[in-house]
């Protein structure tokens, strides 16, 4: 009887551990269809990117003007050599879109990597030091959030010149609030919390508090916010390219590809719905995965 | 309330200057000195150039500087246009009413479709209905508007040859600019077909530029009346034996608007941001055309002013939402 009794709870007790946190997180992340759909569209995209050479049946610069303007294989004129048909000067379409992916997500991960680590920084030391530092960097924040995201984006390009990475350094800056007031926000609840007393007591400097202790609390939402980011820094790079100002041309940027193929909207209609139909995919893959992530992470949180 | 306005004021004063510190300091950031930009490539011989920099105020210290066009724009001066030599402010009033009248239909449209797409995808949760409007939501939210453009004049103007490729009226038509919305003053005309054009030409530019707000707008409805559809009150109206469409039209609507307004409010910016890209792909006359045009024309001033009225604008606009949101709500007011 005794022995029974006390193995009762020896057995019981695997059952009732919890599950592993990232299985727990996969269980209600693989929930959200849209979610996985996004996963597998943005793994498709960044092996696409990664074997870019490989897949790419074309070289993404070599012009050849005797194939200028071939239509898409299954068009009258179109040929399997050229499957999404050739640009106006005889480039393929397909391997320019696949050489495109790169640059794509070179944009957004870079973009939402600088603005991420800038923002943290700055929102850790706004939501931590308070004071002076903290009106001066939120009243700066007002300030690039007030102005229309492009228009300022344009502004900075126009200064600095045109061109890939002042595009970048452009959309980095502009998306950059969004991170020093997630931060910031987070650093203020989890700064009056137990454990950071407790830190504190047992003789944790600033320096320890801000990136030992707090900022491992702080990531579900600059996670999630990092996703949405990538899709906002793809879309804004891509508008920057359309109008001139982001990566120049030859290179295969999408919203580049666009700008070039503007004029020839009467005439060929593959050289600009493609490289649209590439952006639009891609970002919205990073918006269902942020959506999923932030479902995931915490079903409470809600969009800031 | 005349705290809460107060406070909201005061807020503002230091985002404005900030705005007019970012447009001075955009000219001087530019690589060389303003007079060399403003010279241009054909350069400038050095006597006038100093001169020039006399003339401009540019030899005085920075403050000093930045006195002089504070008290300028205070007084409603921006300065001129380096390319036609206008004041930026008469241009600016010029091009402004065709950008409002473009960025009025584009929320119309949203509001239009969106409201009541977000309302019956709520009140049929889960449905096939709520799924398409959420996929389609989140699809208009990823658009990338300027390809948008381009496939809408694939579509509707070159395959069907329904609407207008460009511009904002037929040119056989001219119009005596009263009110500078084409719409109105067409109308005034008394002049059917010009009214019928600009109507025509302002089609597609709406639905390019209406269709992230639309986005946001029906996402906003159906989750902000899925919250009030679970409140006590709904319950007990529905309890009263009050019909299906009486509770929702009448009881729940009128609370769950009250988020969908702010939204409406914070979309000004992000139409500023359309304009600049759907005013270059249909050639419409407003400020975002304006505004891209003068910066592969180098032309600093228009920048410069065009950014902080453009940044004015949306303050104000941010401001007035927020009163009206403190008005509807008196737990915001109370708060801060």
């Amino acid at each position: 009887m005794t022995t029974e009794t006390m193995e009762a709870p020896a057995v019981a007790a695997p059952t009732a551990t919890p599950p592993h946190p990232l299985r727990e997180f996969w269980g209600y992340f693989s929930a959200n269809r849209g979610a996985v759909a996004g996963l597998f569209v943005i793994v498709g995209v960044v092996l696409i990117a990664l074997l870019a050479d490989v897949v790419a049946p074309h070289s993404p610069y070599i012009t050849d003007t005797t194939i200028a303007l071939k239509p898409p294989f299954w068009q009258e004129g179109g040929s399997i050599a050229y499957p999404l048909g050739t640009d106006p000067i005889g480039r393929d379409m397909l391997s320019r879109l696949i050489y495109g992916a790169r640059l794509s997500l070179l944009i957004g991960i870079v973009v939402v990597m600088v603005s991420i680590v800038v923002g943290t920084i700055l929102g850790l030391i706004a939501g931590y030091v308070r004071g002076v530092t903290e009106i001066a960097i939120m009243r700066l924040m007002d300030i690039i959030l007030t102005l229309p995201s492009l228009l300022l984006a344009i502004v900075i390009v126009a200064i600095l010149g045109p061109g890939l990475m002042n595009s970048m350094m452009a959309v980095a800056l502009v998306i950059l609030p969004h991170y020093v007031r997630l931060a910031r926000a987070a650093v203020i609840t989890e700064v009056s919390k137990d454990y950071v007393m407790a830190a504190r007591v047992s003789g944790a400097g600033p320096l320890r508090l801000m990136f030992k202790e707090v900022l491992p609390n702080c990531t579900a939402p600059l996670i999630v916010q990092a996703s949405l980011g990538i899709s906002t820094a793809i879309l804004d790079a891509a508008a920057l390219g359309f109008l001139g100002l982001g990566a120049q041309p030859p290179s295969p940027e999408w919203g580049t590809m666009l700008a070039d193929a503007r004029e020839f909207v009467l005439r060929a209609w593959w050289v600009v719905t493609f490289p649209g139909l590439a952006i639009l995919i891609t970002v919205l893959a990073f918006n269902l995965l942020g959506d999923g992530l932030r479902d995931a992470f915490d079903p409470k949180l809600k969009r800031s | 309330m005349i705290r809460f306005i107060l406070t909201r004021l005061s807020l503002l004063i230091p985002t404005f200057i900030g705005i007019t510190l970012v447009a001075f300091f955009l000219i001087r950031l530019v690589p060389g000195d303003p007079i060399e930009t403003m010279a241009g490539e054909r350069g400038i011989d050095p006597a006038r150039h100093e001169q020039l920099k006399k003339d401009f105020g540019f030899d005085q210290p920075l403050l000093v500087q930045y006195g002089i066009y504070i008290s300028r724009v205070l007084q409603g001066d921006l300065g001129k246009s380096i390319v036609t030599r206008e004041s930026v402010l008469t241009e600016f009033q010029s091009l402004f009413p065709a950008t409002v009248e473009l960025g009025v239909c584009a929320i119309l449209f949203a509001l239009l479709l969106g409201i009541p797409a977000g309302i019956l995808a709520a009140t049929r949760r889960n449905s096939i209905f709520d799924h398409g409007v959420m996929g389609l939501s989140l699809t208009g939210y990823s658009m990338p508007i300027f390809w948008w453009g381009l496939i809408l004049i694939l579509l509707f103007s070159v395959q069907l040859g329904l609407t207008p490729v460009s511009g904002r009226i037929d040119v056989l038509y001219y119009i005596e600019p009263v009110t500078g919305f084409l719409l109105i003053d067409s109308l005034l005309s008394e002049d059917e077909g010009a009214f019928l054009s600009a109507f025509e030409h302002l089609i597609l530019p709406t639905i390019v530029l209406g269709t992230v707000p639309l986005a946001v707008i029906a996402r906003m409805t159906r989750s902000a009346m899925l919250e009030v559809l679970g409140e006590d009150y709904i319950r007990t109206a529905k309890a009263k034996g009050l019909s299906r469409f009486r509770v929702i039209a009448l009881h729940a609507l009128r609370n769950a608007m009250i988020p969908v307004v702010t939204v409406i409010g914070l979309q000004v910016g992000v139409l500023f941001t359309g304009a600049i890209l759907t005013e270059t792909i249909f050639s419409w006359p407003g400020i975002g055309k304006w505004l891209i045009e003068a910066i592969f024309r180098r032309d600093y001033p228009v920048l410069q002013g065009g950014l902080l009225l453009v940044g004015a604008i949306v303050m104000s606009v941010n401001l007035l939402v927020d009163l009206t949101y403190g008005l509807i709500n008196p737990r915001i007011r109370h708060t801060r």
